[in-house]
Parts: structure tokens; C-alpha cells; sequence
């Protein structure tokens, strides 16, 4: 580690609980600036409940997470507000609001958080369209008129609206074919090189893994068992993860990826 | 965060721009976007050979975006060397920049306008055709239940039946409260001025029995089951429930429309009764607090009115009617509910509209047919 400046997400001790069902006990993570980050586990480990809390939706029941240098807990209304500018998020269904176009939908967060002039914000808009790879025609289509491939590049541009230094993205892959998947990655390793993002990544998808992810935590007993590149987790002894690198699909990966 | 700014030193080889500040959406936002115009104003016709980074704070895409529109692509490559990252971020927008096309301008207002009248004359016939769509469906179904008792539904029947019916008993029965008093005080008024107090409860048994109760219990049903049907059967069809029930055989309409119109059938009459009951109460009590006719009076002067039966089946007989238009256009519209959450906002208001837009004119209908009939 490189000092304490270049940790962007440093989660300790974290409890998560929900009545009597404890879903995470313990957890501790860091994520260095720049890095791409994946968070694998199996179903129901609390990958999302995960995310949930890192991003502020959920408040941890115990523990402490610190985003950018702030303490969420402790963070005033202004470092929430400096928080919210400084990162983007995609959600798994892409979270589109259904009443915007495509366009208004990208224009939001800066509409909100931003004195710039409409116009400006129209063509910064149109930019992150572009940067993510939709064409001009989606500008004007409503959400419901979307791919789920669409949806997902219009959910990435609005999570990219304000130039975020950190993404977390829910299952980006999830859903679309393989060719839009391996695109789709393709686009957030080279938009995270040229734009320096640090990203924060839960999937299911080992392609992903091995695709793109510079580190991968891997989630399982209620904490983050094991954090490492794909090659170092491959020779794990941990049986999840033995079991998940070196079943039928994580054999097929290795051997494309 | 530092403000964006920038300073312009020339020679002879050409222009040497010096980027001060976050080049950043925030660092820009405190000029309200008026930096890139000034930017090109300064510069005139001038062109920039090289940059001078020393000073420069962050840039992102929109930093880029806005230099990238003044200084364009006659920029060395090997301007950015200073900040290799900074000249990934800008030749990146650059080259996103040179392969978007013109954006669809979007219609005028105008055309728009009248694409929206047309649209809306096009939907009405295409309702219709809906509409009638829907009524074959509900009376082969209906038709199907009655043949085969043995397949009804009973658990669906009963729950919609508490639901839309029983739950519905507190709110029909206070409104019919206040309707009943209202007639009361307005016609103990009027009739006071010219001494025919007594008849005030004439006015109000057969304004009750005849109209209000059976229209206020239609109206609050349309109000809160015709939309609560469009809104559970429209999100099962948005969440792909119908078409799951389709492939296993089973009859959307059979297993949702029909419990729902059954329920309603049933209960508006009973409601119907009960909205009768609760008027009659609350008129009996103005009539004895504004008139100082007593309860007693008021039960003998109920039973002498001559007709008194017919107004009570005129009243009633209009229940199911009323019924199964409620049920009906709560499901009709539900299940016209395509993908986006703006539809089903739509259909839900759609719901209800139609709904007591439809009661208010039966009732009318229904006026004249028993005028004829000297009911």
C-alpha cells in the first residue's frame, strides 16, 4: 500500500444484518485508487447489500466505511454532496427513469448539480452517449424503448454524466450476450485507462473477471474471504473458491481468457 | 477545488495556451459554462501550438469537451506529453467527437402538436376495437365459469370479496352519512320557507334510495378498486405474470378478471344497501336536530310514502350494472398496460376516469329507461 491518500474505498469491521439474518460480520476491504475492483460470491452473500452500504443506501449496523478519505457515518451534508459528485453508479437493471429520454436521463446529474447553461449540458450529454457507444438516434427514446445492451451503455453514460473518479457497477454483464458482454468490458477497461477511474465491480461473470479486473475480493462466510489478482485466487485452498475457479465455467474462462 | 481559468501568451511560432485550474464539471460550473466561448473569443483566429500544463489541476471529459470544440484537432499530439493522462481524456472526446453525427433535431412544437391530435384520433378507434375485444373475452370466460362451477376460483373470489367489498363498508357508509345530511339540511331549508317541513323526509328517502346511495358506493368503488385493478393486474403484466400464467394453461381471465368482477357484483349491491341505511341515518338526525322531527316521525312518515318499494329496486337494480363496469374497465385497463411505469400511471388514471365517467352517464340511461317505465 501506498500510503493512505491512494485508498478510495476502505470498508472495517463492517456488520450488516437484517432482523436476525447476519449477512456480513467482520467484513473488511480496500480498494486502491485506479484499481478495478470485481466482488464475486455466490448467491445471497450480500454482494448488493454490499454495495448498498458502501454507497450510503443502507446504514451499516456496525463498522465503518470510508469513502474517498470521508467517513460516511460522520460525513457532513457537504461531504455527501462532494461524495455524490465524485461518484457514479450503475444499477443492475440500469435504473433509467422512465419518464426521460435518453438524453435528459444522461443530462440529470448534471442538471442537478451544475450551473451550467442547458445547451452545454445538452451537448456534454450527447458526449457521454457517444463515449459509451449509443448512437444519436437513442437520443430521444424512452427507457421502455431500450435493449437491455441500450439500457445498460444509457445507465454507464449517466453514471459517467459528472466524471466520477469512482463507478460501482452491479452486474454490468448480467443479461447481455456474449459479444455485448465482452464489448461491454472491453468499454470499461479502456474508459477506467484513459479517464483514471477506480471501479467497483460486483459480477457473476468470470469472463469479466479475467477480462478486466485488476484485483478480485471474493465474498463468502459472511466476509470477504480472500482479495487477489484471478491467478493467485486459482491456487486457493478456500473451497468456494476452488469450486468457483476450477468448475466446468471457470475452466472455460481461464482457457479463453 | 480550484476555479478554471486559462492565459494566452503569443508568439511568432502561434498561439501557447496556459490551462489554470480543474479543468473539471465542477471547476467549469462556476462560470456557468462561459469559459469556452471566451476561450475562442480571445483567441480570435489564432491557432494554439502548444500547451502549458504546469498549472493545470484536473481535467475531465467535460473539460475536454469544451477545449476540444475551441482548439479542435489541429492540436499536436505531443502537446499533452506533460500530462500523458490528460492527452488520453482529450484525444479520447476528440475522436468520440469527429464520429457522432448530427443529432435527430427533434419535430417543432407545432407538428408535434398535430402528430398528438392524430395519434389521439388513431387510439380511440383502436380502444374501441380493444374494448370490444375485451367484452368477448369477458363473457366467453364468464360463460365458461358458469358451465364449469366445479373450476371457480373460491380463495380469489372470497379475498377480492374483503378487499374491494368489506373494506370498503367504513368509507361508503360515512360519505353516504354526510350526503344524507347534506340533502336533509339544504331541503329542511327550503321547504321550511313555505311550512312543508314534513316532506323533507320524502326528499330524503327517495334522493337516498333512488340515487345517491347506489351512485356515491359506484363512484368511491370506481375510485378505489377500478384503480387498485388496474394497477395490480397492469404491474403482473409488466412483470411478465400474465404471459406465466398463459404458458401453464391457466386463463388470465379465469383466474384475475373474473374473481374481480364476481366480488364487485356481489358487494355494490350489499354496499348499495348499506349506503342506503347509513343515508337515511344521517338525514333522520338533521331532520331532527334542524326540524325537531323525531326518529319516531320519521320511520311513520318513511312507511306512508306510497311508492317506497320501487324507489328502493330502482336504487338497487342499478348496483350489478354499476358493477360490472367498475370491475370491468379497472381489468380492461390493466391488462392494456405495455412495458414503461409511465403506461401504468396512465391506465390507472384512465382506470378511474372512465370508470365514473361511465357511472354518471348509465345513471342517466338508466333516468329515462324508468321514466318510460313509471318506475
Amino acid at each position: 500500500m501506498t500510503g493512505e491518500k491512494d485508498v478510495v474505498i476502505e470498508v472495517e469491521g463492517l456488520l450488516s444484518q437484517f432482523g436476525d439474518r447476519v449477512i456480513h460480520e467482520d467484513l473488511d476491504l480496500t480498494v486502491e485508487k485506479g484499481q478495478i475492483l470485481g466482488v464475486v460470491g455466490g448467491s445471497g452473500t450480500g454482494k448488493t447489500v454490499l454495495l448498498n452500504t458502501i454507497i450510503g443506501l443502507k446504514e451499516p449496523d456496525g463498522g465503518v466505511v470510508r469513502l474517498l478519505g470521508h467517513d460516511m457515518a460522520a460525513a457532513t451534508k457537504e461531504e455527501l454532496a462532494d461524495i455524490e459528485r465524485r461518484t457514479g453508479v450503475l444499477f443492475q437493471q440500469g435504473a433509467l427513469f422512465s419518464a426521460l429520454s435518453v438524453l435528459q436521463n444522461v443530462a440529470s446529474p448534471l442538471v442537478e448539480h451544475t450551473d451550467l447553461p442547458r445547451s452545454l449540458i445538452e451537448e456534454i450529454a450527447a458526449m457521454k452517449i457517444a463515449l459509451v457507444g449509443l448512437g444519436p438516434e437513442s437520443h430521444h427514446l424512452k427507457p421502455a424503448e431500450l435493449s437491455g445492451g441500450m439500457r445498460k451503455r444509457a445507465g454507464l453514460a449517466r453514471a459517467l454524466a459528472l466524471d466520477p473518479e469512482l463507478l460501482f457497477l452491479d452486474e454490468p454483464t448480467a443479461g447481455l450476450d456474449p459479444i455485448g458482454a465482452a464489448a461491454f468490458d472491453e468499454l470499461i477497461r479502456s474508459l477506467a485507462d484513459d479517464l483514471g477511474l477506480t471501479v467497483f465491480m460486483i459480477t457473476h461473470d468470470l469472463d469479466s473477471l479475467y477480462a478486466i479486473c485488476d484485483k478480485v475480493a471474493v465474498l463468502a462466510d459472511k466476509h470477504v474471504v480472500n482479495t487477489a489478482t484471478v491467478s493467485e485466487l486459482e491456487r486457493s485452498d478456500h473451497p468456494w473458491i476452488r469450486e468457483y475457479f476450477h468448475g466446468p465455467r471457470g475452466r472455460a474462462a481461464h482457457r479463453t481468457g | 477545488m480550484a476555479t478554471a481559468d486559462f492565459e494566452i501568451e503569443s508568439d511568432e511560432a502561434g498561439a501557447r495556451l496556459r490551462l489554470i485550474g480543474d479543468w473539471t464539471t465542477a471547476g467549469l460550473s462556476r462560470h456557468r459554462g462561459r469559459l469556452g466561448p471566451r476561450l475562442g473569443r480571445e483567441l480570435g483566429d489564432r491557432s494554439v501550438k502548444a500547451l502549458d500544463l504546469s498549472d493545470m489541476g484536473r481535467l475531465d471529459t467535460t473539460g475536454a469537451l469544451i477545449l476540444s470544440r475551441v482548439l479542435g484537432r489541429d492540436l499536436d499530439a505531443d502537446a499533452w506529453s506533460s500530462r500523458p493522462e490528460a492527452g488520453r481524456i482529450y484525444q479520447r472526446v476528440v475522436k468520440v467527437e469527429c464520429n457522432e453525427g448530427k443529432p435527430l433535431k427533434r419535430t417543432r412544437g407545432l407538428t408535434r402538436m398535430f402528430a398528438k391530435i392524430g395519434h389521439g384520433v388513431y387510439d380511440i378507434g383502436g380502444e374501441a376495437i380493444l374494448s370490444m375485444a375485451f367484452l368477448g373475452r369477458l363473457i366467453t370466460a364468464t360463460g365458461s365459469a358458469l358451465k364449469h362451477p366445479g373450476r371457480i376460483r373460491w380463495p380469489a373470489w372470497v379475498s377480492q370479496i374483503e378487499r374491494a367489498g368489506l373494506d370498503a363498508i367504513p368509507i361508503v357508509a360515512v360519505t353516504s352519512f354526510f350526503i344524507g345530511a347534506v340533502v336533509a339540511f339544504i331541503g329542511a331549508d327550503l321547504l321550511q320557507q313555505f311550512g312543508f317541513d314534513v316532506f323533507a323526509v320524502e326528499l330524503i328517502a327517495i334522493s337516498v334510495l333512488r340515487e345517491f346511495a347506489v351512485v356515491i358506493a359506484a363512484i368511491l368503488l370506481a375510485g378505489r378498486s377500478s384503480s387498485s385493478f388496474a394497477a395490480e393486474i397492469g404491474s403482473m403484466k409488466m412483470n411478465q405474470e400474465i404471459d406465466a400464467m398463459q404458458v401453464m394453461g391457466v386463463n388470465p381471465f379465469q383466474a384475475l378478471v373474473i374473481p374481480r368482477l364476481a366480488a364487485m357484483v356481489i358487494m355494490l349491491p350489499l354496499l348499495t344497501f348499506i349506503a342506503m341505511l347509513a343515508g337515511l341515518f344521517g338525514g333522520a338526525l338533521v331532520a331532527w336536530s334542524q326540524l325537531s322531527l323525531g326518529p319516531d316521525f320519521f320511520l311513520q312518515r318513511l312507511g306512508t310514502i306510497t311508492d317506497i318499494g320501487n324507489h328502493l329496486f330502482v336504487g338497487l337494480v342499478k348496483a350489478p350494472v354499476f358493477a360490472v363496469v367498475v370491475a370491468a374497465i379497472g381489468c380492461r385497463q390493466g391488462m392494456a398496460v405495455s412495458g414503461d411505469v409511465e403506461s401504468l400511471g396512465r391506465r390507472v388514471t384512465a382506470a378511474v376516469v372512465q370508470a365514473i365517467f361511465a357511472i354518471i352517464f348509465l345513471d342517466a340511461v338508466f333516468a329515462l329507461i324508468f321514466l318510460e317505465l313509471n318506475l
